[in-house]
């Protein structure tokens, strides 16, 4: 295995490095406070080909791989987990199926505008009564002559407000069970669509979370992604690569605890000694670095399956469980080592703190991970 | 060019100062070099001559005499009334031609460095730009070394050539221009050993202006040389000249500085406004570090350091400054330096004649009613 | 139209630095990094290419692994670099390099639409001569200090800022203009621009290259081309710390005012 990055993947990341630091960090904190959209940062990403990274130049997208995408996230994440799911849902959870599911037709009219950042792309899977269980899938869809008219409603759905082109799933064949979800293209323009209440998170609060309403809402028959009956299946492959996403936005946030706790440890002074000079904060850091750079391991490893277009489901899936507990856990001590100021917001590790909860529970929990895991090991 | 040998040395006598005005006033700059070209001209044991170019300036020509100059060679023309860089060179490297100065000291103004390299690239001499100190006379510069320098004491007393070209070349009558580099984490001190003038511009506000001397100003000659210089010779047009609008800080004249640095971020316009407050009460002037002016927190005429401005203030508070060194090098000649960082291991304290360590939102309004109360005492 | 960039790597001043105990810089120590008035000489020829079409060429004198800091700004939209590396070019000064790049310059050509850019100073030497010594040695019209560039066909109208203000100033192409940060804000990268870079054309000019130019000529060139000679470098003395009061509270701040007052600082 080649743990070296490619001369462009060292540049692509300093480059994410100077834009995180410079243009996404001065608004992690505003963002958070006043759970707003970073509307202005993705029109810059959208310029610099942040938001169609590993999609080839043909449809719009920078020409990259799928490491330099996983590497975006988590440079951002760094600094803003606001602004790396953004990236990731728009990038792993529509650009994506379209891409790898979509006719040329389909390619040609979405991914320029997708990918060049022109417009945000979301996913609608998730159901009120269909989360972890995403096969109860309760919206339908039925076919009109030349279009479908979809009813029901999306839950959760990252970036729902803001986006204008939806990947969204519904029953053609309320019989079939997993064979009857089909997936569409959806336009935030189309009759019958609407998006509902914004939900106040605990975390990521600058990411716009919020329902989809479809009454009778109509499709055109061109905008069925792949056949009639493949949609869990695309779901499924979709979320795959969205679990890089979601582990590469994991990994930021605790990378990010990390540097913030390294810095300030060494300037708090307690007992006339910096608190980095106590064992008990060497063995800390030591532990969150150790377990951040082994989630780092992993995302890269699925990262780099998913370029060669190897068998990477399991690979992502341990690489989400595991970075989403690293997160959690290293961002929690990181307040810890803080005391009574990381507990404040005048500090950034409680956010980082907030926000990393949300990546063990977002496509798929920590336990639907285990279940992936295990049903790759046989274990029955 | 035909009879002028840059590397006939011994045909290279006098130092020459330009004198830089900007609409009929002089540049204080010029004062100070003229100051700082007399002690250089007398260790010498040559004249100390001000070049002075512009359209009806003579007026100011005399007064450059009350602080050490011998003569004044004045070049008048319309063509010559605001500055250019194709105007000045030619008439500058014709006059220098002629009369053959062996020192010519520019002063690091915007002007002086556009015009300084361009001179030297025509006349084919060295320049050392920006320089903070000046020598000739070996022992004055040797003092110098030992009290601005770590050099050993071994190295200092033995400095007295320098390998040029493969062969030992005495320095005593060179110039030693000395100036910092890599954002004044070393100095240099450079040599133009084989050629004439050797040229230097000097950091304004570096160098001391000499008290005036109105008999010296009386005595002073002045020589108008023949030039040419037509429209032909002039490439670029200058539309206007706009005095900035707003006041800018004079930093360089200002007996107390007030800095503020990154510290400030989490409210910068409440920092500021905590800066001009204690400025007000000591009598001085708001600075920052490059951070502030980088981030656009305050206007570039406000920066202290390397690439701002060099300061000796009585007093220099840094608020909520690390102390990088590129500032120190801009005001740690300060006579009296406060410093307020959270930071206990911020390096500014290790410069800091008084180290405060706290927030600075909370110390100085504390700051500001203990000088008020203080001065109220006295 | 084309627009010619001179660059330089230079070491990262801002950060910590090193001094070897010798006296000199302990570079390996230091990240490289693109000059920063430099950058912004880069962002306003590549605006000018958006306004233009023209083509922007970037030319570095430096090592050979300064090709990475070149592709750098490929991947910021620049269409081609030259790297000028040679054994020979070394130990020259700000005379010297100006000749050097100078000659560099004319074999990529300077025709009567082209404009020449380069940062106002870099941050190792702080000298802001290379740009102006460029301009003579190749007898162009210079424009210094540029905080503005507008161009309409030939004619550029530059505001070139002074201490206490500015000068607006006109200037026909061919030229030479050193542009200060005021210009502009440097754009980043582009993903696209990163993987794209190392299939531009990029050239080295060594001395066989530059060779036959009137300006390159042992004596004019290195060391023994440059005017200057480093007499001796040091590292000042460190100021030794003063007092760290105790506290950061009311009393503190009076006992400081108290020590001010008595000694007559205030």
């Amino acid at each position: 295995m080649d743990f070296h990055l490619t001369r462009e993947q060292e540049m692509v990341r300093k480059m994410y490095r100077e834009f995180a630091e410079t243009e996404v960090k001065p608004l992690a904190e505003e963002i958070d406070e006043e759970e707003r959209f970073p509307m202005e940062t993705v029109e810059k990403m959208g310029k610099l080909g942040m938001m169609g990274i590993y999609f080839p130049k043909q449809y719009g997208g920078a020409g990259g791989d799928v490491l330099s995408y996983a590497m975006c996230v988590e440079e951002l994440a760094k600094v803003c987990g606001t602004t790396a799911v953004i990236v990731s849902a728009h990038t792993s959870l529509c650009c994506a199926p379209i891409f790898e599911h979509g006719t040329e037709e389909q390619k040609m009219k979405y991914l320029p505008d997708l990918l060049s950042g022109k417009k945000i792309g979301a996913f609608g899977l998730t159901e009120p009564n269909a989360g972890t269980d995403a096969s109860g899938q309760q919206t339908t869809a039925v076919l009109d002559g030349d279009h479908y008219v979809l009813n029901g409603s999306k839950c959760f759905i990252t970036n729902g407000t803001v986006a204008e082109t939806f990947v969204v799933f519904a029953m053609t064949d309320t019989k079939l069970g997993n064979h009857g979800i089909s997936a569409f293209i959806v336009e935030k323009s189309f009759p019958g669509f609407s998006v509902g209440k914004h939900e106040k998170k605990m975390g990521i609060r600058g990411s716009s979370t919020c329902d989809l309403i479809f009454e009778d809402c109509i499709v055109p028959k061109e905008n069925l992604l792949g056949k009639e009956g493949q949609g869990f299946k695309i779901a499924m492959m979709t979320l795959d690569g969205g679990r890089i996403g979601i582990a590469s936005q994991a990994l930021g946030l605790g990378e990010g605890a990390v540097n913030e706790a390294i810095k300030y440890t060494q300037e708090r002074i307690q007992f006339k000694k910096r608190l980095s000079q106590f064992q008990n904060t060497q063995f800390q850091l030591a532990d969150m670095h150790t377990r951040m750079q082994a989630a780092q391991y992993l995302v890269y490893a699925a990262a780099m399956k998913k370029q060669n277009h190897e068998p990477y489901s399991m690979d992502a899936a341990m690489a989400k469980l595991f970075a989403a507990e690293a997160a959690s856990d290293v961002t929690r001590r990181a307040v810890q080592l803080f005391g009574g100021y990381g507990y404040t917001r005048e500090y950034p590790v409680e956010r980082m703190m907030r926000d990393a909860k949300i990546t063990e529970i977002y496509e798929g929990t920590s336990e639907v991970q285990r279940m992936v895991i295990s049903s790759h090991l046989g274990v029955k | 060019m035909s009879t002028f040998n840059n590397t006939d040395l011994a045909a290279f006598k006098d130092v020459w100062v330009f004198c830089e005005q900007r609409q009929g006033v002089m540049m204080p700059t010029s004062y100070e070099l003229i100051s700082e070209g007399r002690k250089l001209a007398d260790e010498l044991g040559v004249e100390l001559c001000g070049l002075l170019l512009g359209d009806n300036v003579e007026g100011l020509a005399k007064e450059l005499g009350g602080y050490g100059a011998d003569k004044v060679i004045l070049c008048e023309s319309p063509l010559l009334k605001e500055y250019t860089t194709d105007g000045y060179t030619k008439v500058i490297c014709d006059v220098i031609e002629e009369y053959k100065p062996e020192i010519m000291l520019i002063g690091a103004t915007n002007i002086g460095r556009d015009l300084g390299p361009r001179c030297a690239a025509r006349l084919h001499t060295g320049l050392c730009a920006d320089c903070t100190h000046l020598d000739v006379d070996m022992d004055i510069y040797r003092d110098f070394l030992r009290s601005a320098s770590t050099l050993p004491e071994e190295k200092i007393a033995g400095l007295n050539s320098a390998m040029v070209l493969g062969q030992k070349h005495d320095v005593s009558r060179d110039l030693k221009m000395t100036r910092p580099a890599f954002g004044g984490h070393l100095m240099a001190s450079i040599i133009c050993p084989r050629f004439r003038p050797a040229m230097a511009t000097v950091r304004p506000g570096v160098m001391k202006k000499a008290p005036f001397d109105q008999a010296k100003a009386d005595a002073c000659q002045i020589v108008k040389p023949n030039f040419s210089l037509t429209e032909a010779d002039m490439s670029t047009q200058v539309v206007e000249v706009v005095k900035a609008a707003k006041k800018l800080v004079d930093l360089i004249g200002a007996d107390v500085v007030v800095s503020v640095g990154r510290g400030i971020s989490k409210d910068v316009q409440g920092g500021i406004k905590l800066a001009e407050e204690l400025a007000e009460v000591l009598g001085g002037v708001v600075g920052g570090s490059r951070a502030t002016i980088d981030s656009g927190w305050l206007s570039a005429d406000h920066q202290v350091g390397q690439t701002g401005k060099t300061v000796h203030p009585k007093i220099y508070v840094a608020l909520g400054i690390s102390g990088a060194i590129q500032h120190k090098a801009g005001m740690q000649d300060s006579e009296c330096i406060i410093a307020v960082n959270k930071n206990e291991t911020a390096p500014i304290f290790e410069i800091a004649d008084y180290g405060i360590c706290g927030d600075l939102f909370k110390v100085t309004p504390m700051l500001i009613d203990a000088i008020k109360a203080a001065k109220a005492a006295k | 139209m084309k627009i010619i960039v001179c660059v330089k790597q230079v070491p990262d001043t801002s950060g910590k630095v090193a001094v070897n105990p010798d006296g000199t810089l302990n570079r390996a120590s230091m990240a490289a990094i693109t000059n920063p008035d430099d950058l912004n000489a880069v962002e306003a020829a590549l605006a000018l290419k958006e306004q233009t079409g023209a083509e922007v060429v970037v030319v570095s004198m430096g090592p050979p692994p300064a090709e990475g800091m070149l592709r750098e700004i490929i991947a910021r939209g620049a269409d081609r670099a030259v790297l000028v590396s040679g054994r020979e070019f070394g130990g020259s000064d700000t005379y010297a390099t100006s000749q050097i790049l100078a000659s560099a310059i004319s074999k990529i050509g300077v025709e009567s639409e082209d404009i020449v850019m380069c940062g106002r100073q870099a941050i190792d030497g702080d000298t802001a001569q290379v740009g102006p010594q460029i301009a003579e040695k190749l007898g162009l019209p210079q424009v210094s200090y540029a905080a503005e560039i507008k161009k309409d066909g030939d004619t550029l109208t530059i505001k070139r800022m002074l201490e206490d203000g500015y000068m607006t100033i006109k200037v026909k192409t061919p030229c030479l203009i050193t542009c200060i940060k005021e210009l502009n804000t440097p754009r980043y990268m582009s993903v696209d621009g990163i993987f794209e870079c190392y299939s531009k054309p990029y050239e080295v000019f060594d001395y066989n290259t530059l060779k036959d130019d009137p300006l390159i000529d042992p004596t004019t060139i290195g060391l023994k081309g440059s005017p200057t000679n480093i007499l001796t470098s040091f590292t000042p003395p460190q100021k030794g710390a003063g007092m760290m009061l105790e506290g950061a509270d009311k009393e503190t701040c009076e006992k400081l005012a108290g020590i001010l007052a008595a000694k007559h600082i205030i």
